[in-house]
């Protein structure tokens, strides 16, 4: 059976369907539902429109940013905003802060995803390993996932980035340890009950082996509550990392990074309000549109939980 | 016929949802007396909801309507919800389906006995506790004073309802609307506590609204039956003639149930006809 | 009924106090793995660091012998597990070693700033409090008005917003430009050591010293960074709030409160907001908890000389055995107060028991 719509149907009325013709027809069709029910959500989609501009802005920030991000001009420092040439003004070096913030959403970018990589697939991994195996496993596992989930996450961040050295790599490493633990808590959960399935002993039954169980059919059943969790998460992260940033600890100078450039404009903020205020609220308004879009997918995926926050 | 407590006429109540308005109760009419009236239906037939409507207590954006809908001659729709508040446990109480979550969890017993008594009579603690005990002991509870102390979870079911009936009548009502007091207890505690409403209502002159979805218990139970269907009355019956009830629904709901003293090889299945939920609602008034 | 008659008797159940007495030992047992594994972690990235501690010890020109002893008088060349042990031996005595900066004993600098920390998170969690309750069961109450939208608008602002800039801009406005508060710092010069140090927090210290003019400089200090910590306290707790009483409002037993005539006011507050009491003592106390570790920020924001800035000054000297004493130290709360909320959840919820 084919995928595509068969002649005389639309695209439209063959997502709409009701009796889907095959499996990725199904998952298009809801994929198609869910996307629906977002996009009549107005404030998640504001928020998904800010980080599609976000993406957008970091990929051309050759191209948009007046100036390089880098060069100083000593003779033209600490200028306010809407100064010919600087539409948000200049820093104490005299560099052009609109165009150090365009280069900065490259860099918030990239720990933001690094992160998102790096954390769920460890707490997806702890989390499967833990829940499968049962037994010792299972309590150490979890054991050591409450250890981590008793720290305050900045300070131990901290912690973890005194100990390796101050650096965006470094950052993000922190940052990732410190975020896995719910990630395994909500893996481990989705896989005790999906293994005391029928359909897992079924499949155990036609003698597939754990590995196969695990990665063909737990995994893929984890994904989306991980998914939620990891979107809600996101602002979190932002924050950390900036805070990171704003402590010195995160990318180093003269990278354009966002907390550190509200770090450098902090001694200036009785008289050059506008060096601290712009990263700022650079970072408040990627923060947000994750945490729109993050509302928007969970009353999506999973209504259940709608409101709660 | 007694002294006419509750008339109601043209009973609506509407719910406003993303498809239109839905009117889950449509223009139900009747009169309650000293008696004991049963109304009747599957769940979504609109019984619960006329009795909630009846204490005002459709939430908004619901809405409840009628042409008329008096207690004893007083307007019950023209009535601040302050004055309402004075009817509501103290002229028409209500009893629900489940005691182990119509009770407050974490309130004692004796609290919550107390809290309705002392706000509509302005009485002391001590007079209350007084109060509180023996009408404990009016439900049979054995050990009024250890269960004052106690809390709703320390409870059986069916002591929990015994106990939501003492606190409803603890006002001494001239209503109790009872809306499936025994469905969700064991089957053996059932008859125990039907008797205790019995009595109690029998001694104290008042009027029972008895909502059920069970044809078979509600007749025995009462003296006169409506069978509601699609939020209209289809069929209004004197309990001991229910055997001439004319109504396919009604004939229906009988048939299929099983009897004892007339087997059948196949109990009969309920067909629908769409022209029942048309119709227009019969009155139950008197 | 012979088998359910024998199941009962199998199943013997220990009397209460040996079953508190269980519990209390398996919470205890929990707590002591835990802290274990958190002081283990922070032994470790101890290890990891890059800054070799026996030369910042002996200093750069020492010799190769006196390397060597200091090298083993430090115990480096045992295994990492003995090492650990001694580690262990030192923080449970106390002793989190000194501080390479002022060459003190960690723990003697950490007793001396947490009251200031204290004092900051406590005020902040209590501004939090009165303000994120009321405002979260009143848009439950008033689900889909404007009351809620706002009470959305607020926690959603507070989710997103970076703590550190709040601050500043709070700086900026309230202190910069409209000079209503006091600046950085807990005193004024001028207020500095004019009270004797009871229990390290000043607004008590001066209140118990009966001196109002410090308690009144004191608290314009205060005022501004606990509000902003209060701020994030309340849209927490807000939220909470609103789910837990959302859940409530359409359980039965309101409907029951309502039939037996109550006034609106008392189904709310006694009967709906009864039952969350315990429900929130934990989001309190999590919210607590998380104001300490936001307080490391703010801190650093407004000069406070609390634990937070202590730590990231001693990041920024690379001042390894302060950091990892205040991590530790601050772990440790964490622990403690999630304990206790556990403790206060048994003990005041009726069905725990």
């Amino acid at each position: 059976m084919t995928d595509l719509p068969p002649h005389g149907q639309t695209w439209r009325d063959w997502l709409n369907t009701d009796t889907p013709t095959s499996r990725s027809h199904a998952r298009a069709a809801a994929a198609w539902h869910g996307w629906l029910r977002l996009k009549s959500n107005h404030m998640a989609m504001l928020g998904l429109y800010i980080l599609i501009g976000l993406v957008a802005v970091a990929a051309f920030a050759p191209w948009i940013a007046p100036h390089d991000p880098l060069a100083q001009n000593l003779m033209n420092r600490l200028q306010p905003p809407g100064s010919p040439g600087h539409l948000l003004g200049t820093d104490s070096l005299g560099r052009d802060i609109l165009s150090r913030m365009i280069y900065g959403s490259r860099i918030t970018l990239y720990i933001v995803s690094l992160v998102a990589m790096i954390a769920p697939i460890v707490g997806l991994l702890v989390g499967t390993i833990a829940g499968y195996a049962g037994g010792w496993t299972d309590a150490i596992l979890m054991r050591i996932t409450d250890i981590f989930l008793a720290f305050p996450r900045l300070v131990l961040a901290l912690a973890f980035v005194a100990a390796l050295g101050a650096g965006i790599e470094n950052a993000v490493l922190a940052i990732s340890i410190t975020a896995w633990p719910p990630y395994a808590r909500i893996a481990r959960a989705e896989t005790l009950t999906i293994r005391n399935s029928d359909f897992i002993a079924a499949i155990r039954l036609q003698g597939a082996r754990p590995l196969r169980i695990i990665t063909r059919h737990i995994w893929p059943l984890c994904i989306s509550s991980l998914i939620i969790r990891v979107t809600l998460d996101m602002a979190g992260i932002i924050l950390t990392a900036a805070g990171l940033g704003f402590l010195g600890l995160g990318a180093q100078p003269p990278s354009p990074e966002w907390g550190a450039m509200v770090a450098e404009g902090r001694r200036f903020i009785l008289d050059s309000w506008w060096v601290a205020t712009m990263p700022g609220l650079a970072i408040f308004t990627v923060s947000l549109a994750f945490n729109l879009l993050g509302d928007g997918m969970r009353d999506v995926l999973d209504p259940k939980e709608g409101g709660t926050r | 016929m007694s002294e006419t407590l509750l008339d109601v006429e043209n009973l609506r109540v509407t719910f406003p949802t993303r498809q239109g308005e839905f009117q889950a109760v449509r223009g139900v009419s009747f009169t309650l007396g000293r008696e004991r009236l049963g109304i009747v239906g599957e769940s979504g037939s609109g019984k619960s909801m006329t009795g909630r409507a009846i204490l005002r207590l459709i939430r908004p954006p619901g809405r409840v309507e009628a042409d008329r809908m008096e207690f004893r001659g007083e307007d019950l729709l023209a009535k601040s919800e302050r004055d309402m508040q004075k009817i509501r446990g103290q002229k028409i109480s209500m009893v629900m389906q489940d005691p182990k979550f119509s009770l407050n969890p974490v309130m004692k017993i004796g609290e919550q006995i107390m809290e309705i008594y002392r706000f509509h009579t302005g009485a002391g603690r001590s007079a209350a506790r007084r109060k509180a005990v023996e009408m404990l002991e009016a439900v049979q509870i054995r050990d009024p004073e250890r269960v004052m102390r106690a809390y709703p979870h320390e409870m059986s079911g069916g002591m929990g309802q015994r106990i939501m009936i003492a606190m409803m009548l603890v006002t001494e009502p001239e209503i109790l609307i009872a809306d499936e007091p025994t469905s969700a207890l064991d089957v053996s505690v059932q008859t125990q506590v039907l008797s205790i409403i019995d009595r109690l209502v029998r001694e104290r002159g008042m009027g029972l609204i008895f909502i059920s979805h069970d044809l078979n218990l509600v007749a025995s139970f009462c003296d006169r039956v409506l069978i509601m269907y699609a939020g209209r009355i289809v069929e209004v019956c004197d309990a001991g003639k229910l055997h001439e009830a004319t109504h396919p629904y009604t004939r229906g709901l009988l048939g299929s149930l099983p009897r004892i003293d007339a087997p059948q090889p196949r109990l009969e299945v309920l067909k629908r006809d769409p022209a029942w939920a048309q119709a227009p609602s019969v009155s139950g008034r008197t | 009924m012979a088998i359910a008659e024998n199941k009962t008797v199998g199943r013997r159940t220990p009397p209460p106090f040996l079953r508190g007495l269980i519990t209390a030992a398996k919470t205890v047992g929990s707590v002591a793995i835990t802290m274990l594994g958190l002081m283990f972690v922070t032994f470790l990235i101890g290890r990891v660091m890059p800054v070799d501690p026996v030369l910042a010890v002996v200093g750069e020109r020492a010799s190769k012998e006196i390397y060597q002893a200091t090298y083993e008088a430090m115990g480096l060349d045992k295994p990492l597990l003995v090492q650990f042990a001694y580690y262990l031996w030192d923080v449970l005595h106390g002793d989190f070693g000194m501080s390479l900066l002022n060459a003190r004993p960690v723990s003697e600098d950490i007793k001396r700033v947490f009251p200031a920390t204290l004092e900051l998170a406590t005020l902040g969690t209590l501004i939090g409090v009165l303000l994120g309750v009321p405002l979260g069961v009143t848009a439950a109450v008033r689900r889909g008005t404007w009351i809620d939208q706002i009470a959305r608008f607020v926690a959603l602002i507070g989710y997103s917003m970076p703590i550190f800039w709040l601050g500043l801009i709070g700086l900026l406005i309230f202190y910069g430009i409209l000079g209503w508060v006091g600046g950085p710092g807990r005193l004024g010069i001028f207020y500095e050591d004019l009270v004797p140090v009871r229990t390290g927090m000043i607004l008590v210290d001066s209140a118990i010293d009966g001196n109002w003019s410090v308690f009144r400089n004191a608290f314009s200090h205060i005022i501004l960074p606990a509000s902003i910590l209060g701020y994030y306290s309340m849209a927490y707790i807000s939220r909470m709030t609103r789910s837990f009483m959302l859940e409530q409002l359409s359980a039965e037993y309101i409907t029951t409160a309502r039939v037996k005539g109550l006034p609106e006011r008392t189904v709310i507050w006694r009967h709906a907001f009864g039952n969350i009491k315990v429900q929130l003592i934990t989001v309190i106390a999590l919210s607590y908890a998380n104001l300490l570790e936001g307080a490391v920020l703010t801190e650093t924001i407004f000069s406070w000389p609390g634990i937070g800035s202590y730590i990231t000054t001693a990041l920024l000297s690379a001042d390894m055995a302060a950091v990892l004493g205040g991590t530790i130290v601050v772990g440790l709360i964490f622990v403690l107060i999630n304990i206790f909320s556990d403790l206060l959840y048994k003990f005041f919820d009726p069905r725990a028991k």
